[in-house]
């Protein structure tokens, strides 16, 4: 009895937390709509999943964390100020010192500057970072002190993730040089799976969701699969064995294509993942607002609880199958052709 | 779309950080959790081999000894075998051997007995030539001149005769 009552108090909590989420993401949208302005869910789900200058938890004086902007321009150099000059009192958009902010884009007197600020995603990166750090640094040290003996603590937690990505998705996939590329892996199926996991969290950025974060991983394995490829890799893709010489030249640039298509088709697919289920979740909190009804906040709600289940699996998946495609292709670049 | 554009900022900075990450994380995670997972592996495999090898060991000397039992039994029931045997020969020897004392004692005995008979005969018949001398003697002190006298005195002495 006691077990029911707890597990119904927990579903009672994570349904009430979604409704926070809702409220304290959706106060401005609804605010607005009250002021006569009609909801426009669709503006709200991109503004969500889109990189921002500022960081917006709730409405009010405290519930929005202006973050520091940089910007480069050949002609004023280096600048650092708060994104909070962006906007008035009311929340509008203004210009500050010759620089406007257009759509999230930076423009000085016109002209598009370099604009390396410390954006939402960008935030969220360096808590991504800071918490990969920490948490493996402690794990790191356990396990020197554990040396030899059982693990423990947070150890235990993460050595059979480890264990699973060395023994299940790197190993079988690049054969006996494995260990080389090991850190690389690990590191990105860590970043790849904390970062998924805590775009979830109510309020967060969506770091994995974003085409820049996720081009520039692929980027890496592109880098480090083309850079290991040997001498079989390379002959494969040019001069094609063991096929007649007209099918050669057909092949040639399908395989030079295939060598770009690896990266984008990582770029995309963990882009894809990730947004599309933060575009659902939104979308179903979204009904609340478009019928007006408690009723179908409540009931939509509870979908968004099943659907945040579902994410939490999706997070697991894409952060595996990004090490796994990106050690498939390794092992593909350095693997030994003797069949031929 | 702006969905679609990759921010340059972003690129720079995951760029940047990713880079970090891999670098700090190789040294200071990857490289001792990973050399503790090796050196753990390695450990529990030289334990189950270690634990095999003695099982072997083990089940070797089960064998050796059950060996070793079975000769000891053999070689017990053998000198049992044998002890059985020498005790029962020296058993018939000895029965033999007392047959043949007792034969001889028997023999020496009966020799004996023997040469006591004839001893005693001859002992009587020199008494009873004793007796007739001295019959005779009485006889002939006597004034044997009556058939009377003779014959009392001759029954005189067969009565002294019958008394002894």
């Amino acid at each position: 009895m006691s077990v029911l009552t707890r597990k119904f108090s927990f579903l009672a909590s994570v349904v009430a937390l979604v409704f926070f989420v809702v409220f304290s993401s959706f106060g401005k949208a609804s605010g607005s709509a009250d002021g006569g302005e009609a909801f426009n869910a669709s503006e709200v789900i991109i503004h969500h999943v889109l990189d921002d200058h500022t960081w917006h938890f709730w409405d009010g004086h405290y519930g929005t964390l202006y973050l520091p902007v940089i910007v480069h321009s050949s002609e004023r150099g280096l600048e650092i100020f708060s994104s909070k000059n962006f906007y008035d009192e009311h929340h509008n958009v203004v210009e500050y010192n010759g620089y406007s902010l257009d759509h999230g884009h930076i423009y000085l007197n016109g002209n598009p500057v370099l604009d390396i600020s410390i954006t939402k995603n960008v935030a969220m990166l360096l808590i991504n970072a800071t918490l990969l750090i920490v948490v493996f640094l402690s794990a790191a040290k356990t396990s020197k002190r554990n040396s030899g003996k059982a693990p423990s603590g947070i150890q235990s937690f993460l050595e059979p993730i480890i264990v699973f990505v060395r023994d299940e998705v790197v190993k079988p996939n690049i054969g006996h040089h494995y260990e080389k590329y090991l850190p690389y892996l690990l590191t990105l199926f860590f970043f790849i799976l904390f970062g998924n996991l805590l775009g979830l969290l109510p309020g967060a950025g969506n770091l994995t969701g974003n085409i820049a974060v996720t081009l520039t991983l692929a980027v890496f394995t592109f880098i480090l699969t083309n850079i290991s490829g040997n001498k079989a890799y390379w002959g494969h893709i040019f001069w094609t064995p063991g096929v007649p010489l007209p099918l050669r030249l057909v092949i040639l640039p399908v395989e030079i294509v295939g060598v770009f298509t690896k990266p984008i088709s990582l770029t995309i697919r963990l882009f894809v993942a990730i947004t599309a289920g933060h575009i659902v979740l939104l979308s179903l909190i979204s009904l609340a607002f478009i019928f007006q009804s408690v009723a179908v906040g409540f009931v939509s709600s509870l979908i968004v609880l099943f659907i945040n289940l579902i994410e939490l699996l999706v997070a697991g998946i894409q952060a595996y199958v990004f090490t796994l495609f990106t050690s498939l292709y390794i092992g593909m670049a350095i693997a030994d052709h003797e069949h031929h | 779309m702006e969905l679609l554009t990759p921010g340059t900022g972003l690129i720079i900075w995951q760029t940047f950080v990713f880079l970090l990450l891999v670098l700090l994380l190789s040294r200071f995670a990857w490289k001792p959790i990973l050399s503790s997972l090796k050196e753990r592996e390695e450990s529990i495999k030289n334990a189950l081999e270690t634990a095999e090898q003695a099982r072997a060991e083990m089940a070797r000397i089960q064998a050796d000894n059950e060996k070793l039992f079975k000769e000891a039994r053999e070689e017990r029931d053998k000198l049992l075998k044998e002890a059985r045997e020498a005790s029962n020969r020296m058993k018939e020897e000895a029965q033999l051997d007392a047959k043949k004392a007792a034969d001889k004692i028997i023999d020496d005995a009966r020799a004996a007995i023997q040469i006591e008979k004839q001893a005693a005969l001859k002992d009587v018949r020199v008494q009873v030539a004793m007796f007739s001398l001295q019959i005779a003697e009485r006889l002939m002190k006597k004034n044997l001149s009556s058939d009377k006298a003779q014959k009392d005195l001759v029954e005189g002495f067969i009565n002294e005769l019958k008394l002894n």
